[in-house]
């Protein structure tokens, strides 16, 4: 059975930092574009939509990893769609009873968070297998992991498009924004921008192992001649 | 029987009698002599932020590229002048105030965006100057949209104020500037824009010896004109390109005009003002974003012409060549695989 | 952990479970997806009516600076009905009174679709001058530092001090519609100037304006009366 091999291996962070950065929700496995480029002209839309992400992703994996024995595999996905649905609408609530500006800014994306893949493609993928425990710390990294790369992009955004950080003027008065930032074609480019980084900064590091590697080959090499 | 010579006598050759096709750098580098006059012309009429506009995108572009050559270890590619035309073609797209530093992030959006990202020379989907362009096109449409008088007193002397821009600082405005140096009443508005907001129309000699306010290169309808004969002649463009892009705009401009005259403004104003000439001749003729077979481009000619109208007329903006051109650049694929030529002899 | 679970679904796919263990699993998770829902739903909706009491008050007092008191009424059917403060439902109207209880102004809701998403304002009209004299921003999803500039822009703002908005002689609509015109072309008291490089949320303040305007305008100035003496009878 897979599930006792999994249990076997140790409980560690690695299961957390996958989200951050290995495994990162955006930048790696380009999951849940759409609230990506949509939300991300401003840092504290960023994180607005980063925390009902969260709120959202571990809850409903965790209820999805607590009656993962009880759900018969023919109708997941259907039971999935329910119990992500509850916690969206959940959240929509609670951020109308937080802010009224909040939940004005974020629009519709608020209700669209229940046609992230993420959240569907994690509870499928992860916490249909795994103990409660762990799919709650998966999901908070994965969580964590999407808040961050929102709020590069946000950060990116807000700075060039209007010259400021969550609302604090960065640069002088005298600043000309770049309003193509703020549109959907910035997102796009921004986007585009950081995934080139991070890809740069993968291959340069699997480039570095594939040395090591080599040149522990080779001095092995040298030891058996 | 005849005896086997073993060597011929008459050296026969079957055809085809090909000569030598001109390289890339040489077409590259004639289009740039094609487009030397245009440039003189508009220094002329605007001044020296002209062509300090000229040689900052024209820097901006060639620097890029280098930079991108260098990060990818390949030989360097500025030889072949793609890049200078870029360069070039971007600043004549551009309001002849435009703040530098502003070209300078055009050139480099064009070179990065428009050409490296696809592969660099004969792989970019897009006119690398058209992608520059609309880049600062939605990220800076005020800059975009101020235009300043032509024949402006001291302009062989003083930079248009917007010009010199610190980096990243927005310009100073050019109204009241453009006011104290205008010989008569500048309203600050392009022929175009004067068409779609005022209802007012420009005679159209101006339109065509260019004496009127708009972009650093897209004024004089009859340079552009003359300066696009030279490649043509040397077979380096196909004269039905720039053609049947004119031909297009005459054909829906006219419809409209027909339909309204005096709402809609006549053919010919159509296609003397705003950038119709320069993107006609210089910038739909891109050699790699554009089609190669002999239908495919005329196909792809009258489709800009026909958008660039449309847009004009019921758009939101004023001009509409950049957006058509980049429209039909994505189209070209499609067009070429929809009209390519029937192999002689093969299947019906 | 590639091998085993790669076969998993094979091995599973046979198998099939009665309908009956299928309905009643669905019927658990949706029983239990609706007791959360209602529970925080009923926790929270309270909280958001207050919320949006708040932002309008608010709204009354950023556009009548001596604003006291305000009432509520509703439009129906070109006639003024008094209705309980927390009425959300139908045209929604506040009369708004000064410390001494005379009627300051009217608030009207106005909404339009802008770039992104509907945007809703509420505006403060004036009686005695016959304009608008301001409005606030409830509802936007505009984009931050272009279409969100309606409520931070000074110059547009300044089309607000006193944006005519006359009734015409037959009390059926306004004497001349409100519009929006390109940036500097303002000619009329009852044109607003748009905030150049955001047109289409600046049109969309005016076609708004308009819309409510023409609609509700007239039945506001002929209920003036009516908006006076009410607050005399609440007082006593």
């Amino acid at each position: 059975m897979p599930e006792a091999t999994r249990s076997e291996t140790p409980m560690n962070l690695e299961i957390f930092t996958a989200g951050l950065w290995r495994e990162n929700p955006v930048f790696v496995m380009m999951l849940g574009l759409c609230p990506t480029l949509a939300v991300t002209n401003s840092v504290i839309n960023s994180l607005a939509m980063g925390a009902a992400s969260i709120f959202v992703l571990v809850c409903s994996n965790a209820l999805v990893s607590a009656l993962r024995h009880f759900i018969p595999r023919q109708i997941r996905i259907t039971t999935y769609i329910i119990i992500i649905a509850t916690f969206v609408t959940m959240v929509d609530y609670i951020i109308q009873s937080i802010s009224l500006d909040l939940y004005n800014a974020l629009g519709a994306f608020i209700q669209l968070i229940v046609v992230n893949c993420l959240i569907l493609g994690r509870a499928d993928a992860y916490a249909a297998k795994n103990p409660i425990t762990r799919t709650v710390l998966s999901a908070l990294g994965m969580g964590l992991g999407f808040t961050f790369a929102l709020v590069c992009l946000g950060g990116v955004r807000e700075l060039l498009g209007a010259g400021s950080l969550l609302g604090f003027q960065i640069f002088s008065s005298n600043y000309q924004p770049w309003v193509v930032m703020l549109l959907p074609p910035g997102g796009f480019i921004v986007l585009g921008c950081w995934l080139l980084l991070f890809n740069w900064l993968k291959q340069r590091k699997t480039s570095r192992l594939i040395a090591a590697e080599e040149a522990i080959d080779h001095s092995r090499q040298i030891e058996t001649t | 029987m005849a005896k086997h010579h073993p060597h011929p006598v008459v050296d026969l050759r079957t055809s085809p009698y090909i000569r030598r096709a001109p390289s890339v750098d040489q077409i590259m580098r004639n289009v740039v002599y094609a487009l030397l006059p245009v440039c003189a012309f508009s220094v002329y009429l605007f001044g020296i932020s002209a062509l300090a506009l000229m040689l900052v995108t024209t820097l901006s572009c060639l620097l890029s590229e280098q930079f991108f050559c260098w990060m990818a270890k390949k030989k360097s590619t500025l030889p072949d002048f793609s890049a200078v035309i870029t360069g070039l073609l971007l600043a004549l797209t551009l309001p002849p105030g435009f703040p530098l530093w502003m070209g300078a992030i055009a050139g480099i959006v064009g070179i990065s965006l428009g050409k490296i990202l696809f592969g660099g020379i004969g792989c970019n989907v897009f006119n690398p100057a058209l992608v520059g362009r609309a880049f600062v096109q939605a990220a800076f449409p005020v800059a975009i949209s101020t235009w300043t008088p032509t024949f402006a007193a001291n302009r062989f002397s003083e930079f248009i104020p917007s010009t010199l821009a610190l980096p990243f600082m927005t310009p100073a405005a050019t109204a009241e500037w453009s006011k104290t140096v205008a010989i008569d009443g500048f309203t600050g508005a392009t022929p175009l824009a004067l068409m779609k907001f005022e209802g007012v129309m420009v005679r159209t000699s101006d339109l065509f010896f260019g004496t009127t306010a708009g972009s650093a290169g897209e004024t004089s309808a009859l340079l552009i004109l003359l300066c696009g004969t030279y490649p043509v002649a040397r077979n380096m463009m196909d004269w039905r390109l720039p053609a049947s892009v004119i031909l297009g705009t005459a054909i829906c401009a006219e419809f409209f005009y027909l339909l309204d005259p005096a709402s809609y403004p006549t053919p010919l104003f159509m296609i003397l003002s705003g950038g119709l000439m320069l993107g006609a001749v210089f910038m739909a003729s891109d050699m790699v974003a554009s089609p190669v077979t002999p239908w495919g481009i005329v196909l792809y000619g009258l489709i800009i012409g026909l958008l660039t109208v449309l847009i004009r007329l019921f758009g939101g903006l004023t001009e509409g060549v950049m957006y058509a051109i980049l429209f039909a650049n994505a189209a070209s694929p499609l067009l070429e695989t929809f009209t390519q030529p029937k192999v002689f002899g093969g299947d019906k | 952990m590639t091998g085993s679970e790669l076969k998993k679904p094979l091995q599973q796919a046979p198998d099939m479970p009665s309908a009956w263990r299928l309905v009643s699993t669905l019927t658990v998770v949706a029983l239990l997806s609706g007791i959360l829902v209602v529970l925080v739903y009923q926790y929270t909706k309270p909280i958001i009516a207050e919320n949006k009491r708040i932002a309008i008050e608010r709204a009354i007092f950023l556009i009548f600076p001596d604003a006291n008191n305000a009432l509520t009424f509703r439009i129906e059917d070109r006639r003024v009905v008094p209705v309980d403060a927390n009425t959300t439902s139908g045209e929604i109207i506040h009369a708004v009174y000064d410390r001494s209880g005379q009627l300051l102004g009217i608030t009207l809701e106005a909404a339009a679709l802008g770039y992104q998403d509907e945007v809703r304002i509420l505006y403060g009209f004036d009686p005695d001058k016959q304009c608008i004299i301001g409005f606030q921003v409830l509802k936007t999803a505009e984009t931050p530092g272009l279409g969100s500039k309606i409520s931070t822009d000074a110059d547009f703002q300044a089309n607000f001090h006193c944006l005519e908005a006359q009734v015409d002689v037959q009390h059926g609509g306004l004497r001349h519609a409100i519009r929006t015109v390109k940036h500097g072309s303002k000619q009329h008291p009852w044109e607003i100037d748009a905030i150049s490089g955001a047109t289409i949320t600046s049109k969309a303040v005016g076609r708004m304006l308009n819309d409510s305007g023409q609609q509700l305008l007239p039945v506001v100035v002929d209920n003036l009366q009516l908006f006076r003496d009410a607050y005399q009878a609440e007082t006593g």
